[in-house]
């Protein structure tokens, strides 16, 4: 028998899920909170305000799907309209692989739903409950009249504004103007009542209760950023050469004769992290970007006399170098950044000058399929075909329709259609010629459609004419 | 069906669906802790490349939480909707069902609309323009497929929309064509009169309609008319409603007039099939259709003035 065999390690049992510890962010003032809250009242004045706005007697931005139209100011775009939102999405991934490669997740820390409604709903709870200690305290009180009084009316107060969100979202759908009124008389109908609700409560739900959980295990931008990271993106990072050794000292004392660094260890940074992380430990996949931590940081090296940016935007490549801003924007312009930079402005200048060259017309064209060619009086062969008229314009125009493409060819009957504003109308077309002059077989033909008044509205749509 | 599907398959399916709910939940409950050596709390236990750890980052409690709450709700599913094997659900819902429903739905949201319709007489519905929208969608959804868009037929198929009728031209009378269908048959003559007999009785005919034509075949022609053709298209030529002979004087020709055309009809005789509608559109759809046909070749839904024709 061995008198050394190791004592067995004692078995754990260890949990794969745990209770969410809560994050209570300490509110923080500075550059880069002054450009969220711009970015916060920008966003939200968009997004409440845009769709009380009328245009040509009508809601300016309204998407009505039972119509399946889409009015954006002057434009109304209908399905077949669809490479539009395409575009307008390619548009969106590329801007954000741009942002992302140069300054990392920008659109997480400004701009993104999720860190603006927090933000909202944050300060109303700052404003109710008071700042991280006082806020901390009150939930672990014992419940009291004051503590349930100020949660039923934080909650209150974020339902209220959840609600309005829902609100206006309904109201990019239908119209927002007659929509208080079906609220208040319960006549909303089902779908908008649902979605009414749905949304009110996803925004209730995300800004109010779930905040940072939503971007560290449900987002997956917050994941794929990443992947647009390299050594020289901006990313918020402390300087760890400059800071360490970390440790609290007196003011007046100099932290390099007694062998510190710069950071004097106050926890601030983690304090107003909204995720809850702390940044000196390098980058982390829970970082959004928000900079909280750098205008934290920098209220504190100023009350110490200790120059700003101890955490600050910069690179890997700038910290590891220590290049100076220079160096470090010469950078920004690398071929990653060129490439994304030219794909998204030809994008961009290609779906304008679309939209600009766009006809408010379109026209398709279904062939009779059972009845090949008939013969007419003797002498006269007519294929028939039913043209769908778009008019995409809110003013009825009269189109006129002819045919080329054979010799001879025309158009049988009426040629005039008139169709209302911004409707489909579909006509039946007969084409005639003459029995003879063209060899049988199928025969390519172009039909033009284009508005009497106006030359500049016309389409052509291909098809075919047979003979036998 | 349910010869390949006995009581077994049920079965089978139900066990297997409940057994999977049952699995996923064990799953579950055995995946949310694991036994880890005391100094590895901190990390998975895996290491790869001498140092590099796989770190323990749980999921919050609610995650599990929604995991259970799928299998809670899948278990009320299958309670109140079919799903295991044959059982119906205590919803009764079918897909069927719901067709049937929304169909109930459709109804009476249309049926005053063309309750509206069936009160009137046809040439009235023919004048009303709300008809004649209508009737213009029942017409490409339904006729256009034979009678063309355009309404004007094509080889076989008759113009809906000129003067002339095989079946009749009042509205009534196109209403029972739609209703009933038709079978307009014309016998083969080939074997009876011969090649040349065809030919000349071909060209006595393309005589009367202004063709042009062989004078001495057709005075031949005439004579086979008389005996041969008469019953059916009149001694006039001008054809029979009853029967849907048509009018051999104008110049309408639904199988074509060229010589080898009306050869080939007289030798080879015609046989025109419109299906009966009643059973497939019912009534109300059939009035406004037949008032919408009626109105094409009467665009004012007065009196058609050649409706003999």
């Amino acid at each position: 028998m061995k008198l050394d065999s190791p004592i067995p390690e004692p078995v754990v049992e260890q949990a794969l899920y745990e209770v969410r510890r809560k994050v209570y962010p300490r509110s923080v003032t500075g550059w880069f909170a002054a450009w969220r809250w711009a970015l916060v009242w920008l966003t939200q004045a968009l997004y409440y305000g845009m769709p009380w706005l009328t245009w040509n007697d009508r809601q300016a931005v309204l998407f009505d799907l039972t119509a399946r139209k889409f009015y954006i100011f002057g434009a109304v775009l209908w399905p077949q309209d669809f490479i539009y939102l395409a575009v307008l999405l390619v548009i969106a991934a590329l801007s954000l692989f741009l942002f992302t490669a140069v300054a990392g997740r920008l659109f997480c820390g400004y701009a993104c739903p999720q860190t603006v409604y927090s933000e909202i709903f944050m300060w109303i709870e700052r404003k109710l409950e008071g700042d991280r200690m006082q806020r901390m305290r009150l939930d672990r009180a014992p419940p009291s009249a004051r503590k349930i009084g100020l949660k039923a009316l934080k909650h209150a107060l974020w339902i209220g504004v959840a609600l309005w969100t829902g609100f206006t979202f309904v109201g990019y759908f239908t119209p927002i103007r007659n929509l208080g009124n079906a609220v208040l008389t319960l006549t909303l109908g089902p779908w908008e009542t649902f979605w009414f609700l749905f949304y009110g409560f996803a925004t209730y739900g995300n800004a109010g209760w779930m905040r940072e959980q939503v971007c560290k295990y449900l987002c997956p931008y917050a994941r794929f950023q990443s992947s647009m990271f390299d050594r020289d993106t901006l990313i918020i990072t402390y300087d760890g050469v400059r800071g360490e050794r970390r440790g609290g000292r007196s003011r007046s004392a100099d932290p390099r004769s007694i062998g510190l660094g710069d950071c004097i260890d106050c926890g601030i940074c983690v304090q107003v992290c909204p995720t809850g992380i702390d940044i000196r430990n390098g980058l982390q996949y829970e970082c959004i970007g928000c900079a909280a931590c750098i205008d934290g940081c920098n209220q504190v090296m100023d009350r110490m006399g200790y120059p700003r940016g101890l955490i600050r935007y910069s690179t890997e490549n700038a910290v590891a170098a220590g290049w100076n801003f220079r160096q470090m924007l010469s950078r920004a312009f690398r071929p990653r950044v060129l490439f994304y930079t030219s794909i998204l402005w030809a994008i961009i200048i290609a779906a304008a000058v679309s939209l600009y060259l766009r006809v408010p017309l379109k026209v398709d064209v279904i062939r009779d399929r059972a009845n090949l060619a008939r013969e007419v009086d003797g002498a006269m062969i007519e294929n028939v075909y039913r043209l769908q008229i778009m008019n995409i314009q809110e003013t009825a125009h009269k189109f006129q329709v002819s045919a080329s493409g054979m010799n001879g060819l025309r158009v049988e009957g009426v040629t005039v259609f008139e169709v209302p504003a911004a409707t489909t109308k579909m006509v039946p077309i007969t084409l005639r010629v003459e029995r003879g002059t063209v060899t049988p077989g199928s025969h390519p033909i172009d039909f033009h459609v284009q508005a009497v008044e106006n030359e500049q509205i016309s389409a052509s749509e291909r098809s075919v004419f047979l003979i036998r | 069906m349910s010869d390949f599907t006995g009581g077994f398959w049920d079965l089978y399916i139900a066990v297997i669906t409940i057994v999977g709910m049952v699995g996923c939940a064990v799953l579950l409950r055995m995946n949310s802790v694991r036994k880890v050596k005391g100094s590895q709390t901190d990390t998975t236990g895996h290491v790869w490349d001498e140092d590099l750890a796989e770190g323990n980052n749980p999921l919050p409690r609610w995650w599990v939480w929604l995991f259970y709450i799928t299998i809670v709700f899948s278990l009320a599913y299958l309670i109140l909707y079919p799903g295991l094997g044959s059982y119906e659900g205590t919803y009764d819902w079918s897909s069927a069902g719901q067709y049937e429903e929304e169909m109930k739905a459709a109804e009476a949201q249309f049926a005053p609309i063309y309750g509206k319709f069936m009160a009137q007489n046809l040439k009235l519905v023919a004048a009303s323009p709300e008809a004649r929208t209508i009737g213009e969608k029942l017409f490409l959804n339904y006729c256009a497929q034979c009678h063309a868009s355009d309404a004007r037929g094509s080889r076989g198929f008759p113009n809906l929309a000129d003067h002339d009728w095989l079946w009749g031209g009042e509205p009534e009378a196109i209403k029972a064509t739609i209703a009933e269908g038709r079978n307009g048959v014309m016998p083969p003559f080939g074997p009876v009169l011969g090649e040349e007999g065809v030919r000349n009785a071909a060209h006595y005919v393309m005589s009367m309609s202004g063709l042009v034509y062989d004078s001495i075949r057709a005075a031949r022609g005439k004579e086979i008319f008389a005996t041969s053709c008469v019953a059916c298209h009149g001694a006039d030529a001008k054809g029979n409603l009853q029967i849907g002979a048509p009018n051999l004087t104008d110049k309408v020709w639904l199988h074509g007039s060229r010589e080898e055309h009306i050869t080939e009809t007289i030798s080879k005789g015609r046989n025109d099939f419109m299906p009966a509608h009643k059973d497939f559109l019912g009534e109300a759809k059939i009035h406004i259709l037949a008032a919408y046909v009626y109105g094409m070749s009467n665009p004012s839904g007065g009196t058609p003035s050649k409706s003999a024709k």
